[in-house]
């Protein structure tokens, strides 16, 4: 079920755009922010508040890479798999991040902790590799420094 | 040293000037001296006479692009100006640093840009990544509004603007102008079809001035200080500084600004440290991950728009990716291919369908996999892929690194298919 706050913060997105549609990004955003994804029921409840088909409202949650449609853990850690971070050892600390947490990219792990996804250039190549868990960003990484970083999120 | 009018006010670390240390240090003055003693169409000449070149990639000139803008009462309203700060392009990380070094600099540079085309609505378009960047720009706009250099009547000039920032939910193609725009009207951040030109008709259908956020950072100091000024901090035609960056294996990876022309030698040898020790250059990207590789034997040439394309390659967004001699060619142009196939928004079938064949062919050579006849079928693509074969710039950029490293590093590629392996792993 959408929250009222939800509703409430939505409508007043709506109401600074240009239509509805310009809001629907913003509305996927704003019930991810509290619910990590969009499932499909929450996906036909917002598509019933904003009067837009839920292919519609679909359509643009999936184009999107930071809109998820599939349940995330607590914690959602992008790593950057771009040139300049290939180039600086991502791929060894993708794999030891793989290992520590026993997930693949794209996987969650099974006390629903954390996401790992591989992710485009964060633009911070100056200070590869560089990922980005939840909100921080943790550049110039060596996978022995894994263990404190990921410590800091419960 | 050099002068740094878009730099010179960033102090790492120490967070951006908030708007009173904005104005001390000459802030608004720009947009104070547009508004009062300008009219739009001066503004507009003022720019095209600095030789203001657009950062964002192409390098398309500013002045030229508004003055596609109707003007005059009978000109369709809004108008809008966007922003572009989706800096998605692979080893580019110019804008982050302006955005989070000054973002009330964007911000005059944008009422400035608005009052030339008079547009009424302005949009500051930003990859949902740049945390620091949103709040910066959110505490900046609340600012700028509160001063009274946002809203209606600004300094009592007639002039109304509204500002909004939009922070993406992620994709490349938002960077690309039309793509932006449809990603603004709530949209899947497909390309539209050109012409109309989005400066005729672009967001619902107004017109709309899509620029980079770099190329906004210039205007107020060209205002300010008057175009002969803008071109003289130049070495080259074409006008003010740059900001370059390095990255890869070198000393010291970072972001500076220098008289725009400075050559990829000084660039790389004094501001990034040249090579870390054990390794040599073995190529390098120009601008980005969608430009051409250019060698050591381009070291001297100069990093503008037409010297760059002049040695076969473009300056694109004017940070440079290094490529070295411990790193295997064809694993990173596999790395660049695997980015361009997931970020194409699969709207025509050359590149959707193109890029995912060349990243599983190039994989396939990486891993010891491939044939010669691999090699024909990258070739085919860099011909299919060409500009003008598919519906946006996307897939075209994706082939300069392809169709170049293939010329440059056929030995490396040829070693691969002959090994059967990887001679880097
Ligand atoms: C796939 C693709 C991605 C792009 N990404 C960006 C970007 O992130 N930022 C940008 O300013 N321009 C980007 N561009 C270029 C824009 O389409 C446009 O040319 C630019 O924003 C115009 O600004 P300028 O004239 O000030 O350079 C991209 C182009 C393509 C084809
Ligand atoms: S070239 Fe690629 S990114 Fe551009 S429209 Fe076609 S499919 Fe989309």
């Amino acid at each position: 079920m959408l929250e009222e706050i939800e509703m409430r913060e939505i409508d007043e997105d709506r109401a600074r755009c240009h239509n509805t549609r310009a809001g629907m990004i913003e509305a996927l955003k704003i019930v991810q922010r509290r619910r990590g994804w969009i499932s499909d029921d929450v996906l036909y409840e917002l598509s019933a508040h904003l009067g837009v088909p839920p292919g519609e409202l679909d359509s643009v949650a999936t184009f999107y890479n930071l809109i998820f449609r599939k349940p995330v853990g607590r914690h959602r850690i992008l790593i950057c798999d771009s040139v300049t971070c290939w180039v600086m050892g991502e791929e060894d600390l993708k794999r030891r991040l793989s290992e520590k947490l026993g997930i693949a990219p794209g996987e969650t792990t099974r006390d629903g902790r954390f996401t790992l996804v591989p992710n485009a250039c964060l633009g911070v190549c100056d200070r590869a590799p560089a990922i980005m868990i939840d909100d921080d960003l943790h550049t110039g990484l060596t996978p022995a420094q894994l263990d404190a970083i990921l410590g800091r999120y419960e | 040293m050099a002068e740094r009018p878009l730099t010179g006010d960033i102090r790492p670390g120490e967070g951006p000037p908030r708007l009173t240390e904005y104005e001390r240090r000459g802030g608004y003055a720009a947009l104070k001296k547009a508004l009062k003693q300008m009219d739009p169409a001066g503004v507009a000449e003022e720019v095209k006479r600095s030789g203001l070149r657009g950062r964002g990639g192409a390098g398309f000139p500013t002045g030229a692009k508004w003055s596609f803008v109707p003007m005059g009462t009978d000109a369709p309203e809004p108008k809008y100006l966007v922003a572009n700060g989706d800096e998605m392009e692979p080893g580019t990380f110019k804008d982050r640093y302006l955005l989070e070094g000054n973002p009330h600099q964007l911000i005059e540079g944008m009422i400035i840009a608005a009052f030339a085309i008079q547009a009424s609505v302005a949009f500051i378009f930003i990859r949902e990544e740049y945390r620091e960047a949103c709040a910066a720009l959110t505490r900046a706009l609340a600012e700028a509004f509160a001063a009274g250099y946002l809203g209606g009547n600004i300094l009592g000039s007639g002039f109304n603007l509204d500002m909004k920032l939009h922070v993406s939910a992620g994709r490349y193609m938002c960077g690309e102008e039309t793509g932006l725009i449809n990603a603004l009207e709530g949209r899947r951040a497909v390309p539209r079809w050109k012409p109309p030109y989005p400066q005729t008709a672009g967001l619902w259908g107004k017109p709309t001035v899509v620029n980079n956020i770099e190329t906004l950072c210039c205007v107020p100091h060209i205002v300010l200080k008057g175009a002969e000024y803008f071109k003289g901090l130049s070495r080259t035609g074409e006008g003010g500084t740059k900001l370059y960056g390095v990255s890869g294996k070198v000393k010291n990876p970072g972001c500076w600004e220098l008289p725009m022309g400075t050559s990829i030698r000084e660039i790389l040898e004094e501001h990034a440290g040249g090579m870390m020790g054990g390794f040599k250059l073995k190529g390098l990207l120009p601008g980005g991950a969608s430009t051409d590789f250019l060698l050591e034997e381009h070291l001297d040439v100069n990093m503008d728009f037409e010297s760059v394309a002049k040695a076969g390659s473009r300056m694109g967004t004017g940070t440079i990716i290094v490529l070295d001699d411990r790193t295997c060619p064809v694993g990173f142009i596999h790395n660049l291919q695997k980015f361009f196939s997931r970020e194409s928004c699969g709207w025509c079938t050359p590149c959707r369908e193109g890029l995912a064949w060349v990243e599983k062919t190039l994989a396939a050579i990486e891993e010891g996999r491939g044939t010669r006849e691999d090699i024909g079928i990258l070739e085919f693509h860099v011909r299919l892929l060409a500009p003008g074969r598919t519906f946006c710039a996307l897939a075209p950029g994706a082939m300069e690194p392809l169709g170049s490293g293939l010329k440059f590093f056929r030995d490396d590629f040829d070693r691969h298919i002959s090994a059967p392996s990887c001679p880097w792993r």
